[in-house]
């Protein structure tokens, strides 16, 4: 439970980007199915916009962060600028990447979003290397890496967890639980049950939080990252919530219990938080329908400005191989 | 004969060898329960019929799935592992290049392992190079690791059983793209042997060599340029190693002109190993320079454009023709 409410400000904040981001991902759902509007496989984060605006909420600019497959949310949370993402998860040359990743990878430098993954288990060596450039020139910066419960497996998460614990890193492990791993249900592939538990093994504070409760996530998020800053070397937080789609918009979650989907879907985070802060009185039912609105007309412009976008040309499949260099390239 | 799609006769195949031996167990994620509900899939159904002990849903973890593969096989069963892309063989390559492929070698012929991995590839799917990268030309690089790549529903199928019956380590090749393609497949255990190429079209001009979709390419390039009284000879190679260096050569003696064509990018690419082979041993027969047909030197782009700009064509298999005839 929280102690200490955050600012009514920071909290109106952040349910206003978790509309923001239920409303694109919502378009991305709706346009899915449609012929030629997306490339490729969508994987939404419905369900998990508390955990990404409850860690970005206490990061500063100059922090990092390292996401996965499920990145709309984190990057949107974190600033991105809404059109030229959805540009990008269109394919677009004008999109962030220039058309080069699309939905898995992407990567957004003007944020600090950097080497973006759709390997599962990637993020968190990668983390370890850039907590180590920010522990070496001395900074006060630190790297926050988001990974799944399925990624928990990976050999290379728990190399990670161990050399940034032995050289204290400043370096947030983030894992966001959403209870499965494809079609593969949490007990299925983790025999105790909860992530956070292993902290204590490489020797770090590892916290399990209520990944559908933005206060809860924001108050754990910006305690442990105060751990990382002062030096005292990384920490693990647990967000325990849910993937209410499927792993992508191709899966039609045959191997879910409907029964506990209904569950969580009746715990919400956008509708159960906006519940929270109009009984709290921090916004009115008007607020909450003006956020509404004004995210819909974001999304709406993301999209206008997306389709108005050319493809790349072929030829350019084949730029940014290598670095541009005087002495030329392979 | 009957049709089955190139994922049902994978099915089948994997039904027979279970049904056949009780030492064959499936491993992978998502083999058992998979978010993709189509009976098109490979392993689709399996879990119902063969049950938990036999089909084994492990978490996502690419060295213990090898891993598993290379202990178990060790001591005497014969398991079938599932990586779900073929660049999450990364993950995995330790198990196999250092051990599944070695460790017969290293006890002095006293261990084996006879284990397959069944490797999910290809393009086209617009996930990027994440997701889509032919490593074939590493995995045929390490001595002691076979490596098969059909491009249809009997091979598919008949690779398949020779494989998880092989007493090597077998790395299989699945081109996703492939499972919703039919084609005849034969009823039973019947398998295709490892290292045995198959001519699909007989030609006297010129010899392309290919596997996997591309084969595709090269029988459509073939068809159209026979219009123009062009004959090439169309091998499908289907297993990379063992090599069958026998069904080439004799193409090449007689075409005296050899054309290969991969999805995976030219440079150190499968390719570049049949070329030299026939430098080595059929120079004197070639009457021009080999030409490789074969993806860019770039990862595979997401775009759909760029996807299939990347992608060896008929186009691109009819104008190598043309520059050497
Ligand atoms: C190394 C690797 N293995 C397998 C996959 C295929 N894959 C993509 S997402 C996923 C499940 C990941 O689960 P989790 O880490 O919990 O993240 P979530 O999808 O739930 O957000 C799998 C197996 C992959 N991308 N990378
Ligand atoms: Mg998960």
């Amino acid at each position: 439970m929280t102690t200490v409410k955050p600012d009514a400000g920071v909290r109106r904040a952040m349910l206003s980007q978790m509309i923001f981001i239920r409303a694109f991902e919502d378009r991305l759902a709706e346009l899915a199915p449609q012929k030629d509007a997306l490339p490729g496989m969508q994987i939404l984060a419905t369900g998990q916009e508390a955990v990404a605006v409850g860690v970005m909420a206490p990061l500063g600019s100059e922090d990092v962060i390292i996401t996965n497959h499920r990145s709309h949310g984190h990057l949107l949370a974190r600033g991105a600028d809404p059109e030229t993402l959805m540009a990008e998860i269109m394919g677009r040359a004008t999109g962030v990447n220039r058309g080069k990743s699309g939905t898995l990878h992407l990567i957004v430098p003007q944020v600090n979003a950097l080497m973006t993954s759709t390997v599962v288990g990637a993020g968190p060596p990668m983390a370890v290397g850039a907590a180590f450039a920010q522990q070496y020139r001395e900074e006060k910066a630190i790297t926050v890496v988001f990974f799944g419960d399925g990624a928990a497996a990976e050999g290379s998460v728990h190399e990670a967890m161990n050399l940034a614990a032995i050289w204290k890193l400043p370096l947030l492990f983030v894992c966001e639980n959403n209870c499965w791993a494809g079609a593969q249900s949490l007990a299925e592939h983790c025999a105790v049950g909860n992530i956070a538990a292993r902290a204590s093994a490489y020797g770090m504070p590892g916290q399990l939080v209520d990944g559908n409760n933005p206060d809860e996530v924001l108050e754990a998020a910006s305690q442990l990252a105060g751990h990382c800053r002062e030096g005292r070397g990384p920490a693990l937080m647990e967000a325990f919530t849910y993937r209410l789609r499927g792993h992508g918009e191709h899966d039609r979650q045959h191997y879910v219990d409907p029964e506990e989907l209904a569950l969580w879907k009746a715990k919400d985070p956008v509708t159960t938080y906006g519940v929270k802060l109009t009984e709290e009185g921090v916004v009115a039912v008007q607020d909450i329908e003006s956020m509404e609105r004004e995210a819909g007309k974001r999304v709406d412009e993301a999209v206008a400005f997306g389709q108005s976008s050319p493809f790349p040309k072929p030829e350019e499949a084949l730029e940014h191989v290598w670095v541009e260099s005087p002495w030329g390239t392979p | 004969m009957r049709e089955l799609h190139t994922g049902q006769a994978i099915q089948e195949a994997l039904a027979i060898a279970m049904d056949q031996d009780e030492r064959v167990f499936l491993a992978g994620e998502g083999v058992g329960t998979s978010i993709h509900d189509n009976p098109l899939m490979p392993t689709y159904g399996l879990l119902d019929r063969f049950g938990k002990k036999r089909v084994r849903d492990t978490p996502v973890s690419e060295a213990a799935i090898a891993g598993l593969a290379v202990g178990s096989s060790n001591l005497g069963l014969l398991p079938v592992v599932e990586i779900m892309f073929f660049p999450f063989i990364t993950l995995a390559s330790d198990m196999l290049v250092n051990h599944a492929a070695k460790l017969h070698y290293l006890s002095g012929g006293k261990s084996t392992f006879p284990l397959t991995v069944r490797v999910k590839a290809g393009l086209g799917f617009q996930a990027g190079c994440q997701h889509s990268h032919n490593l074939e030309a590493w995995m045929a690089h390490v001595p002691g690791l076979k490596i098969v790549f059909p491009s249809n529903p009997a091979d598919a199928k008949g690779l398949l059983l020779s494989s998880i019956f092989d007493p090597d380590p077998v790395i299989v090749v699945e081109e996703m793209g492939l499972y919703w393609a039919s084609g005849p497949t034969p009823e039973g255990d019947v398998r295709v042997p490892l290292g045995s190429a198959k001519v699909l079209k007989p030609g006297r001009d010129a010899t392309v060599v290919a596997y996997g979709t591309p084969v595709y390419a090269a029988l459509q390039a073939a068809g159209a340029l026979e219009e123009q009284g062009i004959a090439l000879e169309v091998i499908d190679l289907r297993s990379l190693v063992p090599l069958d260096k026998k069904t080439v050569l004799e193409s090449v003696c007689k075409t005296g002109r050899l054309i290969t064509v991969h999805d995976a990018n030219r440079f150190c690419g499968f390719g570049a190993e049949l070329a030299a082979m026939v430098a080595e041993e059929a120079f004197h027969s070639l009457k021009a320079p080999v030409r490789r047909v074969a993806g860019p030197e770039a990862p595979v782009p997401m775009a759909p454009v760029q996807e299939s700009f990347y992608k060896p064509s008929a186009e691109k298999v009819m104008e190598a023709v043309r520059s050497v005839l």
